[in-house]
């Protein structure tokens, strides 16, 4: 990637690919998501694309990407009276739902490595 | 060139600014950009408490002002679109981390794959059964499935599903700050001390939030919480689509 504008070609080019891709072939992933898992399969055969201008492209996008989602949080006005009216079910599914997926991941995860010796790395840190 | 060309180019632009950007839109993108700062300076002053979300602070800010001016969602969004549409090449560059992390992808692929394919199942489904038992509706239900993926990826997925893209992110934004928040607390209590397995667990369960939260604490478990946002947002935007259509009716 040579410069700035290519990398922003490569970026909506491959968005672009995505959505096409989910439209002809009514793959389930959104088409962003295709995009990214071409440009992850083109950056792992080809590692030196990744130097300089994609960089500089990706990084400011990652850095800051809570500030992309506050438009779409605040159409949060809209769906105000649900909120309102559902508040418990949406409590009790939101911290539920959270907790579980975080202790099996982690447990589950720490178990596994454990079993298995040839994963060297990260043993027993006392956080 | 004489001055005169100057002058008139100079009022050609500000015409053609009018056109493409009128008052009520640059107020909305002008405003959600001035909320998020102000949103940023607060967390700092409050000493970078995960509770002081920027995320949110800013939604709520922006909520209420609008709520006090009149301003519709829709003439809000007509200038926030602009920083909406940022979202797909955001999530085509998330393809960046999940290359950088690809080494130790390799080194612990099976405990990677299976530790990943239950926590966002679990996290889906759980999310879905427990709105519908405590009496939420199927939007709602929907809505929180794919709420534990990136939030890009997220709001794909929702529109996709029938969900609402709105709870999703308000729902997504929650799940974030409460794992930022508890993660010390749980991993303590359950005895999950290998930073692999703590980080992974934090981007698996709360993605951008959770992930900011780890890294804090050691870069292993920011590589691994980063590597989980990407290869979950793979899995979750592959799985939810399946599990929606099999709990349509619920």
């Amino acid at each position: 990637m040579k410069n700035i504008v290519q990398s922003v070609f490569l970026l909506l080019m491959l968005q672009l690919m995505g959505e096409v891709l989910h439209r002809l072939l009514r793959l389930p992933a959104p088409g962003p998501v295709l995009g990214m898992i071409i440009l992850a399969a083109y950056l792992l055969r080809r590692p030196e694309a990744m130097e300089s201008g994609l960089r500089r492209v990706t990084a400011p996008l990652l850095n800051n990407m809570g500030l992309l989602f506050v438009p779409a949080g605040v159409g949060v006005v809209e769906v105000f009276d649900v909120l309102r009216r559902q508040w418990m079910p949406i409590a009790v599914g939101v911290m539920g739902s959270t907790l579980l997926a975080l202790l099996v991941t982690g447990v589950l995860m720490q178990w596994l490595l454990r079993q298995s010796r040839s994963f060297p790395g990260g043993e027993s840190n006392e956080p | 060139m004489s001055p005169n060309v100057w002058e008139n180019l100079g009022e050609q632009t500000l015409h053609s600014i009018r056109v493409y950007l009128p008052a009520g839109a640059l107020f909305g993108l002008t405003l959600t950009v001035g909320a998020y700062l102000l949103a940023q300076e607060t967390q700092r002053k409050l000493g970078g408490s995960p509770f002081a979300n920027p995320l949110l602070i800013a939604i709520a800010l922006l909520a209420v002002s609008l709520r006090m001016t009149g301003m519709s969602y829709a003439d809000y969004f007509s200038g926030a679109q602009f920083i909406h549409f940022l979202l797909g090449p955001a999530t085509v560059a998330l393809a960046v981390p999940l290359v950088e992390s690809w080494e130790h992808v390799k080194r612990s692929k099976k405990p990677l794959a299976v530790a990943l394919l239950a926590g966002s199942l679990v996290s889906a489904v759980s999310g879905f059964v427990l709105v519908r038992l405590c009496g939420g509706s199927h939007q709602v239900a929907v809505s929180m499935m794919p709420k534990a993926v990136t939030t890009p990826i997220a709001i794909a997925v929702s529109q996709h599903t029938g969900g609402d893209s709105s709870l999703t992110v308000v729902f997504a934004v929650l799940g974030g700050v409460l794992v930022a928040a508890v993660i010390e607390i749980v991993f303590h209590q359950a005895r999950v001390k290998d930073w692999r397995a703590y980080g992974f667990a934090a981007g698996t369960a709360g993605s951008g939030i959770g992930t900011a939260r780890v890294m804090e604490m050691h870069s292993l478990a920011g590589a691994f919480a980063g590597l989980a946002i990407g290869v979950n947002g793979v899995v979750t935007s592959l799985l939810v689509p399946v599990l929606a259509q099999l709990l349509h009716n619920w």
